[in-house]
């Protein structure tokens, strides 16, 4: 089976004013199709930096970097645009929905700049990937209508609706209490095993971490293990438990 | 992305910061209302102008008396006493092309009728003067050569001067006035002509045969000016120079001399006036057009506080797949949709605004397609301009900077 990522020596160096600050210092990795990867790392490790390395929002100093078969390091910016739209899903940690704007309008982003979707066949989609987070029933509300969970579900959606190949989260429980947390990462496990969606998730919380199936951890510009893991947690278990102990505690 | 899209998204950010928008479109809405109502100012004076100078007459020569010596004190225009009603026969005799002429001599003088009295200019001209000027009579005629030739003492009045002497709109034909002690027997009345392009009042005037003038009120044999018609505007130009060469000729005026005339024309003065109100119209539209200028400043100012506070908003759609370019549309379109619909507006305050000038002042007033055109193409070009740079600078963010722009 062919990697969807494929990454050799990747190093990116930035550059403020006359200090070269290398952010990261040579990572090399291989994705398969369905994995579901955890990138831990105290900040400053260069997770982060590798992580818009691959969701081709910045470009690698030196290195390369295989994308669904081909080097998007050679990439013109607009044929990046392209692959950010189709191939790949943002989720970040303080949700980035537009505001004063519906759920099911913020869904649509990413078909208004995929090009030929007609406006009718937008509300379609965007439709289905916000009944798909159990949202069918918030399309006209807007973000500051919603609770934290529900604005990162949308979020989640608005990822999901032009069918990319990889889904890329930045701290995607960073804002959230435990409980809603559980949820969103229940809504990962489940693309992840239903569609066979390949997910690379940044956390810096070791727990959450647990949810993933690999998990890669980084340190001044390097990958320090990379390791499956092994007491791996079920977030719809872990609901189903947390809802038990409420009720009893009722 | 498609236009329309481009478009909502721009209509929709204008709407979210409403106030915002409507006090940026102000400064657009003013500037371009302040260039519509400049213009329409100034092309109506331009017009009235020209309708006026129209009036007086078409294809008028006007040779008047120059400037002569009197040792070595040097004296004004019509000083000279060398032009005369001989050179006016020369000139009617000798020259083609012409089609009426009229001698005059003018004095001010107090006008005594029957119960009131007036002061008013006195023309005295030859019989074709009516003809001259196109200038019908509304009650009883005009003067003949024969009254000329005697110089009988009648008078047509002008309509001002009529109204001043025996009450407005009265037919005084057959009536006497008294100049300077002399009686004149009143035979028609003017139509009324109204203001010349200079002010004066052409309606408040005396008319008199100007062998009168000359003989019974003066006790002259010069003559002050010469009104000349041409037969054709063609004519006009040949036949100026050639007046003048006769009259270098007749008053012996050697090379090197100066003329003791000067010749002029209405299209002379007319072209003088046009360029003078068209520069004047330049000038107010100048003027407005720097407060379109500062009104497109005070769009990119906008914008560009809108780029900054929309940082992660562009860095969103970055990351979602938006081009460069659909970001730079995105912005620009916003600052053309602001200048458009304010220009729209101004335009039509402008047009508002003019037109209540017009009749507030009673000016005419002209609206041009031009100064329409004008006023929404600096509009337009304002917002791309003015709009670019904010666009551009927001097209050329960083995705990951503009994410975590705080």
């Amino acid at each position: 089976m062919a990697s969807l990522i494929s990454v050799k020596d990747l190093s990116r160096t930035y550059h403020l004013g006359s200090v070269e600050v290398p952010a990261l210092r040579g990572a090399s990795i291989d994705v398969m199709p369905g994995e579901f990867i955890a990138l831990t790392g105290p900040s400053g490790s260069g997770k982060s930096t590798f992580m818009h390395l691959l969701g081709c929002l910045d470009r690698p100093t030196s290195g390369t970097h295989l994308f669904n078969g081909r080097d998007v390091s050679t990439l013109s910016s607009r044929q990046l645009a392209r692959v950010r739209n189709l191939e790949i899903g943002f989720v970040f940690q303080g949700f980035n929905l537009l505001p004063r704007t519906s759920a099911v309008e913020n869904v649509e982003l990413p078909l208004v700049y995929a090009s030929g979707v007609s406006a009718r066949e937008r509300r379609t989609r965007a439709t289905a990937a916000l009944e798909a987070v159990g949202l069918g029933a918030f399309l006209e509300h807007h973000p500051n209508q919603m609770s934290g969970g529900q604005q990162q579900r949308v979020a989640i959606a608005r990822a999901l609706v032009n069918s990319p190949a990889l889904l890329l989260a930045d701290e995607p429980t960073g804002n959230l209490d435990t409980r809603t947390s559980i949820e969103v990462i229940d809504i990962f496990q489940r693309l992840n095993a239903e569609r066979g969606l390949t997910i690379v998730m940044v956390t810096h919380e070791p727990d959450i971490a647990q949810y993933a199936k690999r998990l890669v951890a980084f340190r001044d510009g390097r990958i320090q293990s990379d390791q499956p893991v092994t007491a791996r947690q079920s977030a719809s278990a872990d609901l189903a438990a947390l809802a038990v102990g409420e009720h009893s505690a009722a | 992305m498609s236009f329309a899209v481009t478009f909502t998204i721009a209509i929709r950010a204008l709407r979210r910061n409403a106030l915002r928008t409507s006090l940026t479109a102000l400064g657009l809405i003013i500037g371009v209302a302040a260039v519509i109502v400049m213009m329409a100012i100034g092309r109506g004076a331009q017009a009235s102008i020209e309708t006026q100078i129209r009036s007086a007459g078409s294809n008028l020569i006007i040779v008047t008396a120059g400037s002569g010596t009197f040792g070595p004190v040097r004296q004004g225009q019509g000083a000279t006493t060398t032009l005369t009603a001989a050179d006016a026969a020369a000139i009617r005799a000798e020259l083609p092309g012409i089609r009426y002429l009229s001698p005059g001599v003018n004095l001010r003088s107090q006008i005594v009728a029957e119960r009131s009295n007036w002061n008013t200019q006195v023309q005295g001209v030859g019989d074709e003067f009516a003809a001259l000027r196109s200038w019908p009579a509304e009650a009883g005629v005009f003067f003949t050569q024969q009254d000329v030739v005697r110089a009988s003492r009648v008078a047509v009045l002008g309509s001002v001067a009529r109204d001043q002497l025996f009450g407005v709109g009265a037919d005084p034909t057959g009536s006497i006035i008294r100049i300077r002690n002399l009686p004149f027997r009143v035979v028609g009345v003017l139509a009324r002509k109204g203001q010349a392009a200079m002010g004066q009042d052409q309606d408040d005037t005396i008319i008199l045969p100007y062998t009168t003038v000359q003989k019974r009120l003066l006790g002259i044999t010069y003559v002050q000016n010469i009104t000349i018609s041409a037969e054709s505007e063609e004519a006009l130009a040949g036949l100026t120079t050639r007046v003048a060469a006769l009259l270098r000729e007749r008053h012996r005026i050697t090379a090197g001399e100066d003329d003791d005339y000067s010749v002029r024309t209405l299209e002379e003065m007319a072209s003088v006036l046009t360029s003078a109100t068209g520069t004047m119209r330049w000038l107010l539209a100048a003027v407005a057009l720097v407060s379109l200028l500062v009104g497109g400043i005070g769009i990119m100012n906008i914008m560009l506080v809108s780029v900054t506070e929309r940082t992660r908003e562009i860095g969103l759609r970055l990351s979602v797949g938006a081009r460069d370019i659909d970001v730079l549309l995105q912005f620009l379109v916003e600052a053309i949709v602001l200048s458009v619909v304010g220009g729209a507006i101004g335009i039509a305050m402008g047009w508002a605004t003019a037109v209540t000038v017009g009749r507030l002042l009673q000016w005419t007033t002209t609206v041009t397609s031009g100064a329409v055109l004008l006023a929404f193409g600096f509009a337009v070009t304002t917002g791309v301009f003015f709009g670019f740079y904010p666009a551009r600078k927001a097209a050329r963010l960083n995705p990951i900077d503009a994410l975590r722009y705080e």
